[in-house]
Order: structure tokens, then sequence, then C-alpha cells
């Protein structure tokens, strides 16, 4: 982006707790920078003017791919459960969602 | 080093019965006992399940029955794909102690064709990486110089294949990830069209770009697998319906009349020796008749910005995944999204941590605009710009890698100097196109340097032909002694 502030580590923080990382204070430093070189690298695109280009998603277009509506065996439940860290009458079990009733 | 046997000649032996499937893996399991401990190619050799799997084709010999393509054929897999019942890690330790509860279709088809699966290999984790030294098993060496990196991020396979551990293996290639290494290892890797193989049980990275694919001592070994694992699944909603690649019958029909362009633009900040080897493929190419031309497509330049965008956004959705709940690690904490947090920053390496965090920042609201739609407009460009050499040529020529293999930490501290290793070989992702890494020669250091081919979407026949051509070449050089 042309003229864009360079990333910060306050961005960096925010992103972070954005995908559910927690940073150390050394991490936050060394990534800031890290991150920062790549986006200045991207500096090259994000300066062109491509406002008649269509996007890309994917390069070879494949849309509305059904399959026969028929019965197939899916995955093993007890496999599948065998493999979680904590299981609870055929569920996934998880620590509190939400905070302490009223 | 063993001497190398093709997958074709130990197949033909097996399926023969001039040979035992079981004795062909005892001598590749003694090489992989002897060799393994110093080169780290594989995370896990499943040992006693290959002795078992390769009594069942002898078996299928001895009864007279098919034993497959394949039959008796050592192979390695890469560790992000998956097994039923055996760890698959990526080399992560947020997959610890996970067990696949499927097979991908790649080891469903291998396994009907006759190959015996002997382990996973090292891989940077996630496929994140251009070294394999981003792994949490620790860093693959080179068996060519212990001293020097692999490649990656499909370090592990290629570096099987190179030390005569496995005569081929699968690997996945997002940006380079197989015929960067197959370059630096000197064996061949080829990235096919996507959608050609299925991607079903391949862990996820950049849903649009990855693509598995072959690593082997001859371009037709190669092929071979290639024929083995591709083909309509319909697991795989991106896979192509369309019928199975047949290409091992085309590649002794040479290139005469076609037209080779070298790519100038992959010629650019790229070590002398490597574009003095790629001038030698041309003038190899030009000598089987073919047409030789330098050709610009100055979009490429383009594709390492939009790589590190697109491939960063798509992973910061597929690694969301990995949450503590339903497999791999967790770090129990108080409620749900602490314990989120605690497994995925105490599970990924710093890599995975810097990818997942520019692809959020990329897709995260105020930059979208600017960073991730950018980069999907500059790939519509590079398509075009491709589309357009590819009416004047039908295949592409240029390095696989701007050097050959680098020593083991020079570059794992600074990322952006790790992402140029893939400068030349991001552009046939974005465009989806099929490409492959061929051994040629040797660099000022003694070490391989592989020259690439490219081809517009689907043209896997093409390619396999040129390569083959300039594989002779390769060989004929190498028999002169360079």
């Amino acid at each position: 982006m042309a003229g864009a502030p360079r990333l910060t580590r306050d961005d960096v923080a925010h992103v972070a707790a954005l995908a559910r990382l927690d940073l150390t204070d050394e991490e936050l430093e060394l990534f800031t920078g890290q991150l920062a070189e790549v986006l200045d690298h991207a500096a090259d695109i994000a300066q062109l003017d491509l406002t008649d280009v269509p996007p890309t998603a994917h390069a070879m277009a494949v849309t509305n791919v059904l399959r026969p509506d028929t019965l197939t065996p899916t995955l093993d439940r007890d496999e599948v459960l065998a493999a979680a860290p904590s299981v609870e009458d055929h569920r996934f079990r998880v620590p509190r969602i939400l905070g302490e009733a009223p | 080093m063993t001497a190398p046997r093709s997958a074709f000649d130990l197949a033909a032996a097996v399926r023969a019965g001039e040979t035992r499937a079981l004795d062909v893996l005892g001598g590749y399991l003694a090489a992989i006992d002897a060799g393994d401990a110093e080169i780290h190619a594989f995370n896990l050799v499943t040992a006693d399940a290959a002795r078992d799997a390769a009594m069942a084709i002898d078996q299928k010999v001895a009864a007279g029955e098919d034993p497959g393509l394949l039959a008796g054929v050592p192979v390695a897999l890469k560790d992000n794909m998956c097994t039923r019942g055996v760890p698959t890690t990526c080399s992560s330790r947020i997959l610890d102690g996970w067990h696949p509860p499927y097979d991908a279709t790649v080891v469903t088809r291998l396994r009907e064709a006759g190959a015996i699966v002997v382990g996973k290999t090292n891989m940077d984790e996630f496929a994140m990486g251009s070294s394999t030294e981003n792994s949490a098993f620790g860093p693959t060496r080179n068996p060519n110089d212990t001293s020097r990196v692999p490649g990656g991020s499909s370090g592990g396979s290629a570096a099987a294949v190179a030390a005569g551990f496995t005569p081929v293996a699968l690997g996945s290639d997002t940006g380079g990830s197989i015929r960067q290494p197959a370059a630096l290892c000197g064996v061949v890797g080829m990235k096919p069209t996507y959608g050609t193989v299925s991607r079903y049980g391949l862990v996820a990275f950049a849903s649009s770009l990855d693509q598995i694919g072959p690593f082997a001592t001859t371009v037709a070994d190669a092929a071979l697998v290639f024929e083995v694992i591709g083909g309509h699944d319909p697991a795989d909603s991106t896979s192509l319906d369309r019928p199975a690649p047949r290409v091992l019958s085309v590649l002794d029909e040479g290139i005469q009349g076609m037209t080779v362009g070298v790519l100038s633009e992959y010629l650019d900040g790229v070590d002398a020796d490597v574009v003095a080897r790629t001038r030698q493929a041309a003038e190899a190419c030009a000598a089987a008749g073919a047409r030789v031309e330098e050709i610009s497509v100055p979009e490429v330049r383009l594709g390492l910005s939009a790589y590190y965008l697109i491939a960063p956004a798509e992973a910061s959705s597929n690694l969301a995944r990995y949450d503590g709940v339903r497999f791999g690690l967790r770090v129990d904490a108080e409620d749900t999204t602490a314990m989120n947090t605690a497994t995925r920053s105490a599970g990924f390496g710093a890599e995975v941590k810097r990818r997942i965090m520019l692809g959020t920042y990329a897709l995260s609201a105020g930059y979208k605009d600017a960073y991730y739609d950018q980069a999907l407009r500059v790939r519509t460009k590079i398509i075009e710009g491709f589309d357009r050499a590819y009416r004047r040529c039908d295949v592409l020529l240029g390095p696989t890698a701007p050097s050959t293999a680098f020593s083991i930490g020079a570059k794992s501290s600074n990322p952006m100097s790790m992402y140029l290793s893939d400068v030349c070989t991001i552009p046939s992702n974005l465009a989806g196109h099929p490409a492959i890494s061929i051994p040629f020669g040797t660099g000022d250091d003694g070490l391989p340097i592989g020259v690439q081919l490219l081809a517009p979407a689907l043209a896997e026949n093409t390619l396999l032909r040129a390569a083959a051509v300039i594989e002779a070449a390769a060989n004929s050089m190498n028999g002169r002694g360079r």
C-alpha cells in the first residue's frame, strides 16, 4: 500500500490475538521486524493499479461439485474420538466456554 | 549411496517373479538403517508394516495375481499425508500423538498399485519453509553434503531418494516444495497441474496452491508414479473430473519441432553457475531439434509478493482447525479460548506463527483490499503472462532454484532471504501449471543443479517429453565427466 504506515508492534499484537497466539515480548519484537520486511517487499504489488483486473482465487475453476445422493460409510466414530485430547459421552470435551452463571 | 535402481526395473523384476518384494525392501531398509541417523530424512520408518505389505505382494505374484504397476517398490511419504493409524505430524508439535482415522487418496492408490510404504519423511512444519530446518524434530541433511540443507519443504522425501533410501517418494508443492528440494538434492521432482492429483488426506497449507507430486531418480519413474496417483477423486472437490493421466507412452517422442522458451526473468538474480547450466540445457533442447528462444514474462516478477500474501492468508484459515479440541496437542487452561491460545502458542513453531499472522493481517479489515485482493489480481496477471508465452512456446525453461544447496543455518534467521529461494517456482503454483525439476550437472561447489521446465495446464505430456530430452543430455554430460 503506497505510503502505508509501517507495521507496528501493536498491529502484530492485535493480529496475534485474532489468531489465538500468545507472543512473548521477544517474539513480538522479532516478528514485527520480520513481518514488516515481508510487507515492504509486497509494496511492489500494493502500488500497482489493477482495478480493471479480475481477481483469481483459484487457478483451475471448478464450481458446484455435487456427489450422488447415496449413503456411503463415514469415519468411524470411536476411531475419531480416540484421537481427541478429551472425550465424554462420545463427545469432544472442552473447558468452560461461558463465564460463571450470575 | 547405493546404485540407484529404477522403480520401473524393480517393479518389472518383482512382477516377473525374478526378485522378491521382501528382498527389495530389505535392501532399502538396510540403507535407511545405515544412513538415516545422519541424514534424518524420516520422521518414522514403518518397517514391520512394510514387511507385511511386501510379503503380501510376493504372495500375489506366487498366486499369479496382478500385483500392480509399482509392485514391491518402496515409497516414502511426506509426513503431511494421512496414513490410517500411523502418526502424521507435519513435523509439528501440535499434531503430537495424532493417528489419522483415514488414508489419503494417494496412499490408497500407491498401495493398490503394489507400492510399499516405508515411512513418513521430515518436512518444514506444515510445509512452510525452503530448507526443512523448520521441523519440530530437527533438520534433514543433504545427502550430497551433510553440512547443507536438502531444500524444502519436502526435504525429507528429496533426501530419501537422493540417499538411496527409497527409489521414489511423494512430496507436496505449494510454492516449490517438491521442485526446489529435488534441485538441491539432485533428483527429479514434479509438480503436476493443480487438480490432477487428489488432495484428500493431504494436510492443507494453502488449498488453492497445494499439489502432491513425485520424487524419483529418473523422469520415467516420476511419470510412472504420476500415472498411479493421478486421476479424478470424488473425495476432493477440487479434483479435475478428467481421465487418469497417461504419460509414459510419450516419453521417448522427443521434442523435434517444439518451441522452448528460456524464461529471461528466471535468469535474473540467479548464481552464474546455475545460469550456465540452464543455458546448457537450452542448447541440449536445440540439439534435439527444438526451436529455442528467449522469452520475457515480466509478470512473474510479482509472484513472490503475491504468493507471500495468498499462501499465508489461506494458511491462517486452514490452520484455525488446530485448536486443541478434536486432535493433537492440548494445553489446558481455565476456559476454551485460553486453551485454544495456549495450545497454539505451544504447538506451532516460529515460521508457522509468522505465516498465520501475516495471513491474518492480509485478510484483516482495512488491509484486505490492499494486500489479499491485490495479490489475487496479480495472480490473474501472471496467468495472462504465461498464456502469452504459451502462444509462442510449448514449454518454458529456467533454473529451479537461484543457487545450489546452502549451509544449514545460513538463512534460518532471515525469513525474507529464505522466501527468495522460491522465486523461480512460485509462479507455477499461482497459475496452477505443471512444472518439473531435472538434475543437470553440478555447480562450482560440486553440488547438484536442477533445471526447471514449465508447461501450460494439463500439458504434462509435453512437459515430460522435454524433461526426458534434458535428462538424456544430463546423463551424456555426466558420462563425459561434465
